[in-house]
């Protein structure tokens, strides 16, 4: 070791400092994450999985524009407690055309991973409307407005190609449809067909 | 995962270990030539620095927790493909459907590895299964007397079934009350099982165009006459000329059909409200009812007390 470079070096280069700093947290990165990039797991859809449909995939806009997955999360854990309630635990294949993953980590209200079929679809409209018609001890906000904004799907079918391109298999026959198969429809609608299509592809295969 | 990415993560992993235990022994040498306890050659305003090193117990915890995680990779799945030498994982990861997670259960459990969710799924199973099936081989008109297997049936209503029927069971506006003894589909203890398990879907169609408003409103006065209700006659009348579309399922006399899931008229007990403009929006623009189906969710054993608890609700 020479006697010239000493710990005093970084101690008095905050560059240096930084750069260091980076690489030793970046090995954590490279360990974790760069593999799951490239694993069939992470990458393959589970069997029966299907792309969200153009209203579905509205809905899930919806979802995070009012921000729902501040309190929702979408990912059953491997535990008795949470598959009891929720069904059988999240797998990774499930997740794999979800940009961004909406998988939470506040809890506040129940995980909604597998929803889709649980409640009826009047249930969720009643619901959304005002929680405490049909959960009187709930404190979820009301979101009535979402039946009154009807969406206009002009911008449906771009962000379907956005999602082609990351490899979601739409048909260019699907993008093409999609204005029409979503223009007029309410706000409510698509989020509700959203969270019926919630984590459904599992349930199929029990059937 | 391959071997590539394994060797990744072995040789990173171990790597910085390595480098981690050369910077702690790097930067514990002392580079500055002057003895541990005296004094630097730098003073600021007559403050002055003494060489002194970091707290030995400090640095016993730097060594201490590199040796704890070497003993963890050791122990546990961490180091890419090496399984660990306890055998543990948290649950089946490579899997792609329900099917290949149950075979992956399957094997875990034969090589003898501990899968801690197949662990606590099984002493759930070895406790709790012996109840249940115990309780599956009773009828359910049996079942609904016992306290206890009444008790567990109200807690899976509560926890399932309560956010649609209320943690009363009496329901609301589209949700039906339990505890009333009338029933769409049947109130015996099979029927409401199959309702449970499969599921009802009920459906009253619109008739705003095939009905004007004022046939509506006739319509709705003479469907209110049915129950007893005070109406104008007149309006009820002329109502009555064309509830021959409605009897098709509703029947004849107004009393429903089970087998349709067609309500009865006449007990003045109202899904959807037993006021004329109520009876009109239903008529309008029609109603559909859906009870989800619970067998995949909850599976029959579990179904069968819940058919217990609801049964007992209006049989006492």
């Amino acid at each position: 070791m020479s006697k010239k470079i000493t710990h005093d070096f970084v101690e008095k280069r905050v560059g240096w400092l930084a750069i260091f700093a980076i690489i030793a947290i970046s090995i954590g990165g490279l360990v974790e994450i760069t593999p799951l990039l490239f694993q069939n797991q992470t990458n393959e859809p589970v069997v029966g999985l299907e792309p969200y449909t153009p209203l579905e995939l509205e809905g899930r806009d919806i979802y995070i524009r009012e921000g729902c997955n501040n309190c929702h999360s979408q990912m059953i854990r491997p535990f008795r407690a949470e598959t009891e309630r929720y069904g059988h635990y999240s797998l990774a294949g499930e997740h794999v055309w979800e940009r961004p993953f909406l998988w939470g980590s506040k809890r506040t209200g129940p995980d909604l991973a597998r929803v889709g079929g649980r409640y009826s679809d009047e249930w969720h409209y009643v619901h959304m409307m005002n929680p405490r018609d049909v959960v009187p001890e709930s404190n979820m906000p009301g979101f009535p407005w979402l039946a009154e904004n009807k969406l206009d799907g002009e911008l449906t079918a771009k962000k379907m190609e956005v999602f082609q391109f990351y490899g979601v298999p739409y048909t260019d026959e699907e993008i093409a449809g999609a204005k029409a198969a979503v223009a007029g429809k309410t706000e409510m609608e698509a989020l509700i067909a959203y969270l019926q299509s919630l984590g459904t592809a599992l349930q199929q295969q029990a059937n | 995962m391959s071997s590539f990415w394994s060797a990744w993560i072995i040789v990173l992993t171990l790597g910085f270990l390595v480098g981690i235990i050369w910077l702690l022994r790097w930067t514990m040498t002392n580079f500055t030539g002057i003895k541990e306890g005296e004094l630097m050659d730098h003073e600021f305003d007559g403050i002055v620095e003494i060489n002194n090193p970091l707290p030995r117990w400090w640095m016993i915890l730097f060594w201490v927790t590199i040796v704890w995680g070497l003993i963890y990779l050791a122990l546990y799945p961490g180091l890419g493909n090496f399984q660990g030498l306890l055998g543990w994982k948290s649950s089946n990861q490579n899997v792609q459907s329900l099917e290949e997670s149950r075979e992956a259960t399957e094997a875990h459990r034969e090589a003898g590895l501990i899968v801690q969710y197949d662990r606590e799924m099984q002493a759930a199973e070895e406790r709790f299964g012996p109840i249940f099936e115990a309780y599956a081989q009773q009828p359910i008109k049996e079942l609904a007397k016992d306290p206890e297997a009444t008790e567990i049936g109200q807690r899976l209503f509560l926890q399932n079934c309560a956010q649609c029927h209320g943690s009363n069971a009496m329901g609301g506006k589209g949700f039906p009350n339990l505890t009333d003894d009338a029933w769409l589909y049947g109130g015996s203890p099979e029927d409401i099982k199959t309702s449970l398990l499969q599921g009802r879907v009920g459906q009253m169609p619109a008739f705003s165009s095939q009905f004007n408003e004022q046939q509506i409103t006739e319509l709705a006065t003479y469907v209110l006459s049915l129950s007893g209700r005070k109406v104008d006659p007149e309006l009820a009348a002329a109502g009555k000329q064309n509830f021959a579309v409605c009897s098709a399922c509703h029947g004849q006399d107004g009393k429903g059909n089970q087998q349709l899931g067609a309500p009865n008229l006449t007990d003045n007990i109202w899904l959807y409200g037993g006021s004329q403009q109520a009876i009109e929006e239903t008529l309008m623009n029609g109603r559909n009812g859906v009870m989800p189906a619970w067998k995949d969710i909850l599976g029959e054993d579990k179904i069968h007390v819940i058919s217990a608890y609801v049964y007992g609700l209006s049989n006492d």
